[in-house]
């Protein structure tokens, strides 16, 4: 009896211990849900005190919930750095932000779905999703992305036309002497055929579809593309303008270098925008991270500081059918 | 006289509610059991349902043939026409975790060897704690070493860019080495000490007894292990995802792009929609690995089955 008690409590407490991991996975299924639940809910309480601008916000209601982002890798180091920000604000403390990657697929389709508030996207949703689908979407596109075409060092070339561009990611040329450099045979180093990356510089650098050739590589994140264009003699890569620094060549494209300053005129062309879309008019604590993201402050520091051109001081304007208009 | 008619009088009155107490453990305990059997069995079912009804879309829906899924060599499920040829991943799939296996088997073999007639008490206080301390380490950093250590050096020694099936290999064959160790030694820790025992009074020598006794005794649970090992080579995305390259083609060599059913999956499923045919095609290629996943586990059981007999 003796021995009896203690063994019967180790058992009730494995027996709790499942019973509380059953519920909880009961619980994930709603999770996703729930949260979109909570933002929604909480819309109509919270948006009659306080006017959606983050500066009315602060002396009224405090506004609280909870926010969540998915989808673009190339956009979430900026996200989250905003969203760290963001959470830090004294009138904003009540508002939980999370941003997970996933890829631009994903995004837009978890927030067309309705289990994500926001939906980060490299790409026009009128790209990816059906178009009575994307019509439900609303766009707030917060930052440029620009991308540079980068080599090896060694490879001795610093600037190719759009058409050595084409022909080198089509396999016509295969080697750098045709291009004006040092005989040496020209690895490619892509990005999966469906990312969002890939196809902003096929769309605006290339102005082609391309395919993935033999012996090519294809790397999804960033850090590794710049590590192989890095060390692979005779590697040609795309990487955006926050990962150029003095162990790759940036190449230039038909002579324009790509820089901030050449992103803005629409004369280095291979850039995109980089999306958050909400499915509907947001909530206000979704409208909230988006005022504040877009918020000059923001603007000019942390979306500069992540390598990325603020979409304020663009001075050109671009649909999703890649027309150009002059703002 | 008295006294033990007293004790049955009494004894009915003290076993009552023990004997209730124990209907109601005993009660608990099943209810415990059965509701954790039944969760699993839930779980599991539905995880092979969901798969198998987004992977059997492309070919019910969308039209798009087994046949050209399974032999087809062009992967371009967005192009015009979309092509559905996984054949290169299945390719790359095979060569990767067949290979590992062949680097690793042997390695794996001796060290169990080692551990058991050799040194066993160096073998049981180090060296199995430092193999079975691979299975900790995270896919990622076996990715990231091996793109890091591997390839720089397959680069320099081979032709080609270092990466490709045999660095995909070669760290694969690292991860999978516990797997084929425990169960080696296991197998050999199990054999009867007389049938070592009666070799070495025949006079044979230890590498006598070893190779012509233990390893072909010990053969079918070493095989369980081997294969168990490549079921895992065959899962194992994001470490070989890193080295191999991710070309949709059937390479010309070990030292060329090339790529598995899970790296190019894990590629894509991230920039694709739920609900489109791309999206569809890739759980089609998930789909394939939970077949290959059943299969590998059909030839353990086959192989355990021979153990016993």
């Amino acid at each position: 009896m003796g021995k009896g008690k203690p063994v019967e409590m180790k058992k009730s407490f494995v027996m709790l211990l499942t019973l509380v991991f059953a519920l909880a996975l009961a619980a994930c299924g709603n999770n996703s849900s729930n949260g979109s639940d909570n933002a929604s809910s909480a819309s109509p309480s919270a948006s009659e005190s306080s006017s959606a601008s983050p500066s009315d916000s602060a002396g009224g209601e405090k506004l609280s919930g909870n926010v969540l982002a998915v989808g673009s890798t190339a956009l979430q180091p900026l996200a989250q750095a905003v969203a760290d920000k963001f959470m830090a604000e004294d009138q904003y403390k009540g508002i939980s932000v999370q941003v997970q990657p996933g890829g631009s697929g994903t995004g837009l389709s978890q927030v067309s779905d309705g289990q994500a508030n926001i939906g980060n996207s490299d790409i026009f949703a009128e790209e990816k999703l059906d178009a009575d689908k994307a019509k439900e979407l609303v766009d707030h596109k917060v930052a440029v992305v620009a991308m540079a075409a980068v080599a090896n060092k060694a490879v001795g070339v610093d600037n190719l036309t759009k058409q050595q561009l084409v022909d080198i990611f089509t396999g016509k040329i295969t080697n750098w002497k045709d291009v004006g450099g040092a005989d040496q045979k020209i690895v490619i180093v892509n990005r999966p055929a469906s990312s969002g990356t890939r196809a902003t510089f096929e769309k605006y650098a290339l102005g082609t579809k391309t395919e993935d050739l033999q012996g090519s590589i294809q790397e999804d994140s960033s850090g590794t593309v710049k590590k192989l264009v890095k060390e692979t003699p005779g590697a040609i890569g795309y990487l955006a303008l926050s990962y150029l620094d003095d162990s790759i060549t940036a190449l230039k494209y038909d002579g324009v270098e790509p820089t901030a300053d050449n992103v803005k005129t629409n004369k280095y062309p291979v850039w995109a925008y980089e999306h958050m879309y909400t499915k509907g008019e947001p909530t206000p604590e979704v409208k909230a991270f988006l005022d504040y993201i877009l918020s000059d402050a923001v603007q000019s520091g942390v979306v500069v500081e992540q390598g990325f051109v603020p979409v304020s001081e663009m001075q050109v304007e671009r649909d999703a059918a890649g027309n150009v208009t002059n703002k | 006289m008295n006294l033990p008619a007293t004790d049955i009088r009494t004894a009915p009155a003290e076993k009552a509610p023990k004997r209730q107490r124990h209907i109601a453990e005993e009660f608990r305990g099943k209810f415990y059991v059965y509701f954790c059997v039944l969760l699993m069995i839930v779980i599991i079912f539905s995880i092979v349902y969901f798969i198998a009804s987004r992977g059997l879309a492309p070919f019910i829906a969308n039209g798009v043939s087994v046949k050209e899924m399974l032999f087809g060599l062009k992967w371009n499920p967005e192009g015009d026409p979309a092509a559905f040829g996984a054949l290169p991943f299945l390719f790359g799939s095979f060569a990767t975790s067949l290979l590992a296996a062949v680097i690793a088997a042997p390695l794996g073999f001796c060290a169990s060897v080692f551990m058991t007639e050799i040194m066993p008490k160096f073998g049981k206080t180090l060296l199995q704690p430092a193999i079975e301390l691979l299975a900790g380490i995270p896919s990622v950093v076996y990715g990231f070493v091996g793109l890091s250590v591997i390839v720089p050096f397959l680069r320099d020694t081979f032709p080609g860019q270092g990466i490709g099936i045999l660095a995909g290999a070669l760290v694969l064959s690292v991860m999978i080495l516990p797997t084929i160790t425990t169960i080696a030694t296991d197998a050999l820790r199990s054999l009867p000490s007389g049938l070592k025992e009666g070799s070495y009074a025949l006079g044979a020598t230890r590498w006598q007894t070893i190779s012509r006794i233990i390893l072909p005794t010990t053969l079918p649970s070493l095989l369980t292990g081997v294969v168990l090992g490549i079921a895992r080579a065959f899962g194992e995305a994001l470490a070989v995802q890193m080295v191999i390259g991710n070309a949709p083609h059937i390479p010309h060599s070990l030292f060329e792009s090339a790529t598995t059913l899970t790296s190019i999956i894990t590629l894509e499923m991230g920039n694709t929609t739920s609900g489109s045919l791309h999206n569809n095609a890739l759980w089609s290629l998930a789909l394939i690995l939970l077949l290959m996943t059943f299969v590998f586990v059909f030839v353990v059981r086959v192989l355990e089955r021979r153990v016993k007999r």
